[in-house]
């Protein structure tokens, strides 16, 4: 026993526990998410189950439980449910049921279902009856539906395409009016407007805006003559699906994102569905209140606020260390400074947030408002959450980390480098420029793999900054100044949050929160990598002296 | 000969009967001299006690003495690398070339430009062999390509390197052997073109071999530069030096020709010491 103590075989145990027991949580929540969100992509089969008091359905098998109810004898029974997604919301108003296992009087793999992935009201599961596609309409036989079916979305898509350019084009035309007009109500409502000269102003101005509109309306007329002609040819394009219960649903194939028969699928055609889906999920667009499609603006916003923040953390808190160790008397005072930024890390993320809305935004970018962009007002351009802020804000939060970590970095620089550099006649600050900074990289890029870390993972002070549940356009486009630090932006983090718990339909978005929260773990950790083989890049450059 | 012009600043002039005990140094040129010197590690903690010393021009002069005794204080004096230590003062003057370097309008650029120094580890950079050479004329303000060409040559030629590295210029200085390493440090101080070289123990942490390849580059370098070397070997001090002071806690307690500090040494304790009955 008493070896046993000496050894301290116990305290060894012990650590070795604790350390076994981090690594089980971290890898149960990255095999969770793995497991729940790599899954949902998967085309599964479509079910159908009749039901003894006679109801249909069609749909894929969600989650199975087993319940214990009470029945009227007040005998605890056991009952197996399975959660079934129905899809169809437009016609069930719902997506999601639970059937009890008991009641189902028969199951069965219906082979020709079909399942439509649509622009609104989700997924519809249901017989393909009849095709439209323009000039006839195609019935019958399964593959000639398909066929039809085929030909007709890629027609339907095409008039997508042309319809959207008939809009940007008519929109170009009418924007110099709509400039002028909005010019002449801001004109009319201002002080300048009542005065003689505002009026005469005033009365230019509208007499060119009749010019204007004249002068556009025979254009104007035909692009919209061919709009309509589009959405006509548009409306003949549809599906006719008989969902499980018998009710028919016309679709117009517009709506259709894409359809297929999973229950006739083979396991490399779902390969290619599944490969589509996600390549859909990273780089498209979000559709149905972010319940579906794509999250590529919300990666985009993300990768973007992280690198617009290390862009402004890392100067600001490699210069303020630099001031702390080179040129501050040490004493009292730098002792505060340092237990300050040290508390700083500690400071509620929300509270940062707060002072960003009220520093950042409101007095500063209200008064670059006032100073710049006055003819805009009373709307705001950075008097309001935007990118700018939200890394600004980012950027003060992780400023300590950045900070503490250069400061060991150039605390770890060998006494010997920096005598050699001021023995030969360099100045302090050419020393620190040429020999301390250089050493103290590796540090440097440990502060920042930490600043990504915290920065991209944070999501309270940023919806208070400038993240919204849907930006209209991305922060960096071609279009000039190409970035738009004004602009409101998306975040993955706020995404999973405004999936999860703000969306209409929690059940069908639950996939897409285990997905979104996989892409960001993912993000991250690619950020960190990159900072890492940076670092040990730097640290092999500068391995110190070892004789 | 005395033709030393002496300091600016106060126009005080030697006075060389009282200082130093040496007369031949009536011969030589002075380098470096102080005057009164006592230095401090902080108020109660004096390291070095009125110590007189003038180092003569062109020569190599070594300290020699136990550990402690302030040998390593007094040459970081010359260049001012004590001031990095927070807390030390002086008291009394050190002149450099007849310049007061402790007065407050003396650049330490401009003093530590003249007197170069060597450290008993060697301390390239973690840069290319080039950088390590090119870094101290590039801080002076040299620019030119060809001109830091020829400057790295002819220093790694003349601290014998040159046929070692000429191939490798732009590897890593630290992939150098610890030799090498120390003679690329004495390259890069020489670089600059200093009159006088500080070297701290330069070969302390060298093997025999390496350590002789130091000492005949002092030897190669003492026609043009002043060097003062401080070392624990007496040995190396005999072979290398043409002047020797000997300290002890602090003090300054001979300071002659090597020769005549090595065979007949006029104080008891120098004796003691060579001989090897303390220290």
């Amino acid at each position: 026993m008493n070896v046993f103590k000496k050894s301290g075989e116990a305290y060894i145990f012990a650590t070795a526990l604790g350390m076994v027991i981090t690594l089980v949580m971290v890898f149960t929540i990255v095999i969770l998410i793995l497991v729940k969100g790599l899954g949902f992509f998967w085309p599964a089969d479509v079910v159908a189950f009749k039901m003894k008091i006679g109801e249909h359905y069609f749909g894929e098998v969600y989650d199975e439980k087993t319940a214990f109810l009470t029945d009227s004898d007040g005998q605890t029974i056991e009952q197996h449910q399975i959660q079934l997604k129905i899809g169809n919301r437009d016609i069930y108003g719902r997506d999601f049921i639970w059937i009890a296992e008991n009641q189902v009087d028969k199951k069965y793999i219906p082979e020709n279902v079909a399942v439509f992935e649509r622009m609104e009201y989700g997924n519809f599961y249901g017989m393909i009856r009849e095709v439209g596609s323009g000039e006839e309409v195609v019935r019958g036989q399964n593959s000639a539906l398909i066929k039809a079916l085929e030909a007709g979305h890629d027609k339907a898509l095409e008039l997508q395409e042309k319809i959207e350019s008939t809009e940007v084009e008519i929109a170009k035309l009418n924007e110099p009016l709509n400039r002028l007009l909005r010019e002449i109500s801001l004109l009319e409502h201002s002080k300048t407007g009542r005065t003689e000269e505002g009026r005469g102003k005033l009365e230019a101005m509208r007499v060119r805006a009749e010019e204007l509109s004249g002068k556009n309306r025979v254009e104007n007329e035909k692009l919209n003559e061919y709009l309509q002609k589009l959405y006509r040819q548009n409306g003949k394009l549809y599906v006719a699906v008989e969902a499980a219960d018998g009710r028919i649903k016309n679709i117009r194939l517009a709506d259709v994102v894409r359809f297929y028969q999973p229950n006739q699928m083979n396991t490399f055609e779902k390969s290619g569905y599944y490969a589509a889906k996600l390549w859909e999920f990273v780089t498209g667009k979000p559709r149905e209140s972010n319940t579906e499609g794509g999250v590529f603006p919300a990666i985009y916003g993300t990768v973007l606020m992280v690198i617009l923040m290390s862009i402004i953390v890392v100067p600001l808190g490699v210069i303020s260390a630099i001031y702390l160790n080179e040129y501050a008397k040490q004493g009292t005072i730098v002792r505060l400074i340092r237990l300050s930024v040290n508390n700083l890390a500690g400071v509620p993320s929300i509270v940062f947030g707060i002072f960003g809305l009220g520093f950042f935004i409101y007095m500063v970018g209200g008064s670059i408002d006032q100073i710049f962009f006055s003819s805009k007002l009373p709307e705001p351009t950075f008097g309001t959450g935007g990118i700018f802020w939200a890394s600004l804000t980012l950027a003060l939060l992780t400023v300590p980390v950045v900070v503490v970590a250069t400061e060991e970095g150039i605390l770890a620089v060998p006494q010997a480098n920096r005598q050699g550099a001021l023995a030969l006649g360099a100045t302090k600050w050419q020393t620190i420029r040429d020999i301390v900074l250089p050493n103290a990289m590796p540090g440097i890029l440990t502060g920042l793999i930490l600043a990504v870390s915290r920065g991209a993972g944070e999501v309270a002070p940023l919806m208070i900054t400038g993240v919204v549940k849907l930006a209209p356009s991305l922060p960096l486009d071609l279009n000039f100044p190409f970035l738009h630090l004004d602009r409101k932006f998306m975040h993955l983090g706020f995404h999973i949050y405004d999936v999860g718990f703000q969306s209409p339909n929690v059940e069908a978005a639950k996939p897409m929160v285990y997905m979104t929260a996989l892409l960001l773990i993912m993000i991250v950790m690619v950020l960190n990598l990159i900072a890492i083989y940076l670092r040990n890049r730097l640290r092999r450059k500068f391995k110190t002296s070892t004789f | 000969m005395e033709t030393l012009l002496f300091n600016k600043h106060t126009n005080e002039t030697s006075e060389i009967e009282n200082v130093s005990p040496v007369d031949e140094l009536k011969d030589e040129q002075i380098s470096v001299e102080t005057k009164d010197l006592n230095f401090y590690y902080g108020p109660e903690a004096q390291a070095l006690f009125l110590v007189n010393l003038r180092i003569p021009k062109k020569r190599v002069t070594a300290f020699i003495g136990p550990s402690g005794c302030g040998k390593s204080t007094l040459l970081r004096c010359f260049n001012r690398m004590n001031d990095l230590i927070p807390g030390t003062f002086i008291e009394g003057k050190v002149y450099v070339e007849g310049e007061d370097i402790y007065h407050e309008e003396m650049r330490l650029e401009v003093l530590r430009k003249k007197v170069g120094m060597v450290f008993q580890k060697s301390n390239p950079f973690p840069k290319t062999i080039f950088e390590n050479v090119a870094y101290g004329p590039r801080i002076h303000g040299l620019k030119d390509r060809a001109q830091l060409e020829a400057i790295v040559e002819s220093t790694l030629r003349k601290s014998a390197l040159w046929d070692e590295v000429k191939d490798r210029l732009n590897t890593n200085a630290l992939d150098l052997s610890g030799g090498q390493q120390q003679r690329l440090c004495i390259a890069r101080a020489l670089a600059v073109d200093p009159e006088i070289l500080l070297m701290d123990e330069p070969a302390s942490a060298l093997d025999p071999r390496s350590t002789a390849r130091i000492e005949d580059l002092i030897a190669e370098l003492r026609h043009e530069y002043t060097i003062v070397i401080v070392t624990h070997n007496m040995q190396q001090a005999s072979r290398v030096s043409d002047y020797t002071a000997f300290m002890y806690e602090g003090n300054l307690i001979e300071f002659d020709r090597t020769r005549q500090i090595f065979t007949r040494p006029s104080e008891q304790q120098t004796e003691d010491y060579i001989t090897g009955r303390f220290g």
